[in-house]
């Protein structure tokens, strides 16, 4: 067998066998950390390529992924009494993401670098606000309650959100839940990997790098922008359904201006416009803040008693973390090849 | 027409503290193209330091005008040192880092000094004690509190003092040099190091003095509060076109009068269908619509693309 092949084997199993290791390491909570932090990659590579790729600073990101979410809890429970299948709701969700990825581009489309950040990051506001008062007059989105009893993950006769019985194994939630979204993921990268390589991704990188120049080759900017916000979007809106279908309740409070700003920090720290580091920085920054939550039973053990709240000062570490990550790796952990040869000569 | 006039006087009182710190965006922007995202949380430093000993001094008895005046100064000195700071740890070194690197350690320094902040003030929310004068002026049923007053005024001449330091003093011209082309700045012996600094100093300062303002306004004040702010402040300078002194000054201005008179007007033009909570959305709608017809902000002059 070739090395590429043995690699692509040893990392299938790996990643087969990770829930069960971590379940019988470290209990079932670390599972549901892992499947957040799926989420996150999916978030974090629909954000890549806004950002990564086509070079558009999105402070509002997190507008698609409420609007997979809100998308899914709307046709999938009691609130109006409807309950599609899985299969439907998730494109569904991606869909709507995406054109409302084209309803932000199309006015942005003549703004650059900051301004462009301000405005979307107004758009993720605009959209909170309205999911957290669309309870009057007519009750869309139950405002800052949220919609509840949102139907579980189901594919065909299995539903997700119990314990599946295989050939004498039990499978927990937590891990069907697992296998879905890693599904979703690997989905997630090899698109990301066509595209990038793609003529449409050379067309972005052209764009990002120079836009009047990429203009005066022929390409078609406006199409192509509106591209990559409809397809950043789509990743957000999908990883939303997931979302919805998993935690069976969603409210406003889950779709801040800090989740946007969190999935940048994966995207940047890990390393724009390179797959791996920007799966590695999303892995990395949602597990970072679970990892931290020992400090306390820490503090107790070396210290005696807690002398810090521990909440905070676990928040604390993680600023400091981001802080000192970027001081010795400003161009990201894992670097894209090309964004590295550009730093380091000239 | 009275709620009219009074929304105005509230909007203009909100607008001046937004001005305040939106120059401290604007500044440190102009002079290195850089989103100051921890600015925000400098202003809640500032507002719970100057709370705080304002707070104490009164509990020994000190009078309030010169507890008051004790709070500020104290708040200027910690903003002030904080500013310098941040600039040293957090950006200096990547000044030739990629775009956004210094992005992320903003934020990573927003979410430090937020959970310093919890961790010297509690969590809890804080109240300003009430020493301040309640005398207010009226005029045909539109009120101007004293307080709304001093804010306003001290606020102009904050403002005036920093245009005059940035337009008439040499330091102010080393300034606007290096904001325009820091490495013929270097060459013609103006030391940017030093002028960076100062300018994070500068906006700090300026930070410090809107944070008291904020929570004697309000008589609260919480390790949180920054974030709303900042943002506000950080739309209201890109509105007015940033790195424009005078842009960001009238987009705070702007901002704060179109979110009062969103505050009082939405439900009346909506037939009563959207409440108030919607003056968030018509904030950012109106400075999506200005950035959509004004891709620069409204004073932002137009960069000339170079091929």
């Amino acid at each position: 067998m070739s090395r590429l092949r043995l690699k692509i084997l040893g990392s299938a199993i790996a990643l087969l066998a990770l829930p069960f290791l971590t379940h019988a390491l470290l209990g079932q909570g670390w599972v549901r950390i892992l499947d957040f932090a799926l989420l996150y990659v999916l978030l974090a590579l629909g954000l890549n390529i806004v950002v990564g790729y086509a070079g558009l600073l999105d402070l509002g990101y997190v507008a698609f992924f409420a609007v997979g979410a809100y998308c899914y809890a709307l046709l999938a429970s009691p609130h109006f009494e409807v309950h599609w299948p899985l299969w439907a709701l998730l494109p569904a969700g991606a869909l709507l993401a995406a054109s409302f990825g084209v309803l932000l581009g199309t006015p942005t489309l003549g703004l650059r670098g900051d301004y462009l950040a301000i405005v979307t990051l107004g758009f993720g506001e605009i959209i909170r606000i309205f999911l957290n008062n669309l309870n009057t007059p007519v009750n869309i989105t139950n405002g800052p309650q949220g919609i509840g009893l949102i139907d579980p993950l189901r594919i065909g006769p299995w539903s997700l959100g119990e314990t599946l019985h295989m050939g004498g194994l039990e499978i927990p939630m937590v891990m069907n839940v697992y296998f879905l979204f890693l599904a979703g993921v690997l989905l997630a990268i090899g698109l990301s990997r066509r595209l990038e390589r793609s003529r449409i991704g050379r067309a972005w990188a052209a764009i990002r790098e120079d836009e009047i120049a990429a203009a005066s080759m022929g390409l078609n900017t406006r199409n192509l922008k509106l591209l990559a916000f409809a397809m950043g979007a789509s990743f957000g809106g999908l990883s939303g359904g997931l979302f919805a279908g998993f935690q069976g309740f969603v409210s406003p409070e889950s779709f801040t201006l800090q989740e946007s700003v969190m999935v940048l920090c994966m995207v940047v720290l890990g390393g724009m416009g390179n797959i791996a580091g920007v799966v590695l920085g999303a892995v990395l920054l949602s597990v970072l803040p679970e990892a931290l939550r020992g400090i306390g039973g820490l503090q107790e053990l070396l210290l005696g008693r807690v002398w810090v709240d521990p909440s905070n000062l676990r928040l604390l570490l993680f600023g400091l973390a981001l802080v000192l990550m970027m001081l010795l790796r400003p161009e990201g952990l894992l670097p894209a090849r090309a964004r590295q040869r550009e730093l380091h000569h000239g | 027409m009275d709620i009219f006039l009074q929304q105005l006087v509230n909007g203009l009182t909100l607008g001046s503290i937004y001005a305040l710190v939106a120059l401290g965006y604007t500044m440190v922007y102009g002079i290195m193209e850089l989103i100051n995202f921890a600015h925000g949380d400098v202003v809640m430093v500032g507002a719970l330091a100057g709370l705080s000993v304002i707070a104490f001094l009164v509990g020994q008895g000190w009078p309030a005008f010169w507890a008051v005046t004790a709070g500020v100064l104290l708040a200027l000195a910690a903003c002030m040192l904080l500013g310098w700071g941040i600039e040293r740890v957090a950006y200096r070194p990547l000044r030739k880092a990629p775009k956004l690197a210094p992005l992320i350690t903003a934020i990573g320094l927003s979410i430090v000094l937020q959970q310093v902040s919890a961790l010297l003030w509690g969590r809890g929310y804080l109240s300003f004690p009430a020493i301040l004068p309640t005398t207010s002026l009226s005029w045909n049923g539109v009120i101007l509190t004293g307080i709304q007053a001093v804010i306003i005024v001290l606020a102009l001449l904050l403002m005036a003092g920093l245009l005059v330091l940035v337009q008439r003093t040499s330091l102010g011209r080393a300034m606007r040099a290096t904001a325009q082309n820091p490495a013929v700045a270097q060459l013609m012996g103006v030391n940017t190091d030093r002028i960076i600094a100062l300018t994070f100093v500068l906006g700090s300062a300026l930070a410090a003095v809107a944070g008291v303002m904020v929570v004697a306004y309000y008589n609260v004040g919480h390790y949180t509060m920054g974030f709303m702010l900042g943002l506000k402040a950080f739309t209201a300078a890109v509105l007015g076109g940033i790195g424009n002194l005078a842009g960001a000054v009238l987009g705070g201005l702007l901002l704060g009068v179109v979110e009062a008179m969103g505050a009082g007007y939405i439900g009346d033009l909506t037939g009563g269908y959207f409440g108030s909570n919607y003056k968030d959305v018509f904030a950012f709608l109106v400075l999506i619509a200005v950035l959509v017809l004004h891709p620069n902000g409204l004073l932002g002059r137009r960069a000339r693309e170079k091929v």
